[in-house]
């Protein structure tokens, strides 16, 4: 099992997620620089948080036109698993490997906190380790994470169990006052039609030792590693 | 040589929090008529003197389509003005 972290130019959770899998796992893992164009030898790739670009035009706009970006989105074609997080997550989105936008949090503040999250989804490549209903305490760090999308995408992503994770209280009650961007169905992470995309916008990374206050994020990573 | 002013703003319905903002500031500012903002991105496009009038037209809209606008969220509308080399 091999992984692959992107670096964009303004990447700025690569180490994180390139750390959990080193040095809390011990499983092999590589940068890929954003010029890159040969990804076959990776099993699972990840768009990392930061801000790809500084964010000019719309998050995740430019990066999509990266060089490597071409490659992960065969690779993700080809069945490969790819693993967006925050400004991964949008550039999913934006490069049309995930359905919806991500716009400006309805608060038009940048959050950065835990938040409490529902699994919803047991049965992906991603989520497998984890039960249905389980509430996971994982943080958040973003301007842009309010997940818009038209009311039939929306259906479709309920119907076809594509919503990972939704905000919810401490709970794991899904309520408006637990949802901190205005996401459309407090959505935190989707799947893909093939649920071998996975982009979501808290930071498993950054919950993957009881130092930084939560393990909850490395079922997730577990779960992929097998 | 032609030169293409493009607008990108928010699709009627799609929340625009920044210009709600503007709005209440407005409003406390003492302009209660302003009923509506709309805020947006302006782009100019400026082609080379080789560059005719329908090849200007067709790359500022794929440019729109495929990177200036996200067609989930956002509308483009833009013109076309000729101007001196």
């Amino acid at each position: 099992m091999k992984f692959g972290v992107v670096v964009f130019p303004g990447s700025n959770c690569d180490y994180d997620a390139y750390y959990v899998l080193k040095k809390v796992f011990n499983v092999q893992v590589e940068y890929i620089w954003h010029k890159e164009t040969k990804l076959r030898r990776f099993d699972v790739i990840i768009l990392p948080g930061g801000f790809s670009y500084g964010d000019y035009l719309r998050a995740g706009a430019v990066a999509k036109f990266s060089p490597v970006m071409k490659e992960v989105i065969q690779f993700a074609k080809n069945g490969g698993s790819v693993l967006g997080i925050c400004n991964g997550f949008q550039i999913l989105v934006e490069a049309d490997l995930l359905p919806g936008a991500l716009i400006t949090n309805n608060h038009l503040q940048f959050r950065c906190q835990d938040v409490f999250l529902k699994v919803k989804n047991t049965e992906s490549r991603f989520t497998k380790n984890y039960n249905k209903e389980d509430v996971l305490k994982i943080p958040i760090a973003h301007h842009s994470g309010n997940y818009f999308a038209e009311e039939h995408i929306l259906k479709e992503l309920e119907d076809e169990d594509r919503i990972a994770f939704q905000y919810c209280n401490s709970k794991g009650e899904v309520c408006d006052e637990a949802n901190p961007n205005g996401s459309k169905l407090n959505i935190a992470g989707i799947l893909n039609k093939e649920k071998n995309v996975l982009g979501m916008m808290p930071h498993p990374e950054r919950a993957a030792e009881e130092l930084l206050g939560s393990e909850h994020g490395l079922e997730l990573f577990k779960s992929l590693i097998g | 040589m032609w030169l293409a002013e493009v607008i990108v703003n928010y699709k009627i319905g799609i929340l625009d929090p920044e210009a709600k903002a503007i709005q209440n500031a407005l409003s406390s500012m003492g302009y209660e008529d302003v009923e509506q903002v709309v805020t947006g991105k302006y782009f100019q496009l400026t082609f080379g003197p080789k560059v005719n009038k329908e090849t200007a037209e067709n790359l500022t809209k794929e440019s729109c389509d495929k990177l200036l606008s996200n067609p989930v969220i956002q509308d483009y509308s833009f013109q076309l003005k000729e101007v001196k080399e």
